[in-house]
């Protein structure tokens, strides 16, 4: 998950502006996934690690948020083993560890709200055709910062009904969790109303 | 100090019994620094607390903020009045507690660094100057409500109104942010179940049943209020 793993620093890579950093991750998963060696993808797991090194990325964090990423490479890794061997395996599953460790890189070296900023300044050519700009990133803010609170209300739901004896039946769970999404998105929307935001 | 008018204010919602009645025809007008609203739950404080920044339409009347009608001029009236929510948690919507005030700020169209520059003013302001680039989930309650009281008041409302803003605080956390809202220059207008605050407040309106029950001093309207409730 990419979300909420920015760590303040003062590395190169911190103080890089957004667009370079995008274009660079760009460009360098377009190299990942069109070069197609074995040996070349542990050149780029190299730079992708030296990135973070550079970016003096906590490595626990690192391990959090790589981990499901990994999980996910390593079942995708094992099928090309059965269909296509070894080679192919090992540079599907060190190119995806790469192409998620720069993805991580670029995200814990910038603040959301400067890529709030860039994500504005590349759609201002689209208010001509009646896009709010402001609008568009405050939707991007709102849908990143509702996975974590989704998932917390979910664990307080299913807990709630683990604590009535309602067991694991779906219903039991899925009913009040769906309302209190819907509430918790009600709430969301009369504070961003309080706040004035999206008014103008 | 800002003055907010109800006109023969009502507020009702349909439903499948008729029409059910949240505040029955209100008029007051409002200016005293600290307005303290109590009553019992569900007897419409929280609905007239919400009239005066547009949250809530009246079906019937007019409510009127600096001269200004809250249902024609919405977006102008939600400038100047600051809400502040029971849970902060639906309040704060940025990751970091600095990005959250910047949030707030981006209506005034600063620069990047200048914005930042402000919230973190803001955040010094309120004691969370060490907070600033934590995740807001990680704060505690009351260092949570009293962020979501400096996002509030970053833009510099000239009326704040907290809906029972120390419900869910312990007593540390409740003395904390009380003293946040009653250092503020501006008017308060505070809905709370917590008497000591509302005495505290220069006048106080009793709420029962959808209509204003008590208004004046507000220690008057605390003993009012007790003497309403049995038991």
């Amino acid at each position: 998950m990419l979300v909420g793993v920015y760590q303040p620093g003062t590395s190169v890579l911190h103080r890089l502006p957004v667009g370079p950093k995008v274009a660079a991750l760009s460009a360098f998963s377009l190299a990942v996934v069109l070069v197609r060696s074995m040996p070349v993808s542990f050149a780029f797991l190299a730079v992708a690690v030296a990135l973070a090194a550079l970016a003096r990325l906590d490595l626990r964090m690192l391990v959090r948020a790589t981990r499901s990423i990994v999980v996910v490479a390593v079942v995708f890794a094992a099928l090309q083993w059965l269909l296509y061997g070894p080679a192919k395996a090992t540079e599907t599953l060190v190119d995806l560890v790469a192409l998620a460790l720069a993805a991580i890189v670029v995200s814990a070296t910038t603040p959301v709200n400067a890529m709030l900023d860039a994500l504005v300044r590349w759609i201002r050519p689209l208010r001509h055709v009646g896009v709010d700009p402001e609008r568009v990133a405050m939707a991007f803010t709102l849908a990143i910062q509702a996975l974590p609170g989704t998932v917390a209300l979910a664990v307080e739901t299913r807990d709630a009904a683990r604590a009535r004896g309602l067991g694991r039946h779906p219903r039991a769970y899925l009913t009040p969790f769906v309302i209190r999404v819907v509430a918790r998105a009600q709430e969301t929307g009369d504070a961003l109303h309080a706040r004035g935001i999206g008014d103008d | 100090m800002a003055v907010i008018e109800l006109d023969e204010v009502s507020v009702s919602v349909a439903t499948t019994d008729g029409d059910l009645v949240i505040l029955e025809p209100t008029s007051v007008r409002l200016t005293e620094q600290r307005v303290a609203l109590i009553g019992a739950n569900g007897s419409g404080k929280s609905t007239l607390a919400r009239l005066v920044n547009g949250l809530v339409a009246p079906t019937s009347g007019r409510v009127v903020v600096d001269g200004l009608d809250v249902a024609r001029e919405g977006t102008a009236v939600r400038r100047r009045v600051g809400f502040c929510f029971t849970d902060p948690s639906a309040q704060l919507v940025m990751p970091t507690c600095v990005e959250d005030v910047e949030l707030s700020l981006r209506r005034l169209k600063l620069g990047g660094k200048e914005r930042r520059q402000q919230a973190l003013a803001v955040l010094e302001r309120f004691g969370l100057a060490d907070r600033a680039d934590v995740s807001v989930h990680s704060l505690s309650g009351g260092q949570r409500q009293l962020l979501a009281l400096a996002g509030v008041l970053a833009t510099e409302p000239s009326i704040v109104v907290a809906d029972e803003p120390t419900t869910l605080l312990d007593l540390a956390n409740t003395r904390r942010v009380a003293e946040a809202l009653f250092a503020l220059e501006q008017q308060l207008v505070l809905v709370t179940h917590d008497l000591d605050l509302a005495a505290r407040c220069d006048r106080a309106l009793v709420i029962e049943d959808a209509r204003v029950r008590f208004d004046g001093p507000a220690d008057a309207a605390v003993a009012d209020y007790l003497s309403s409730v049995p038991g």
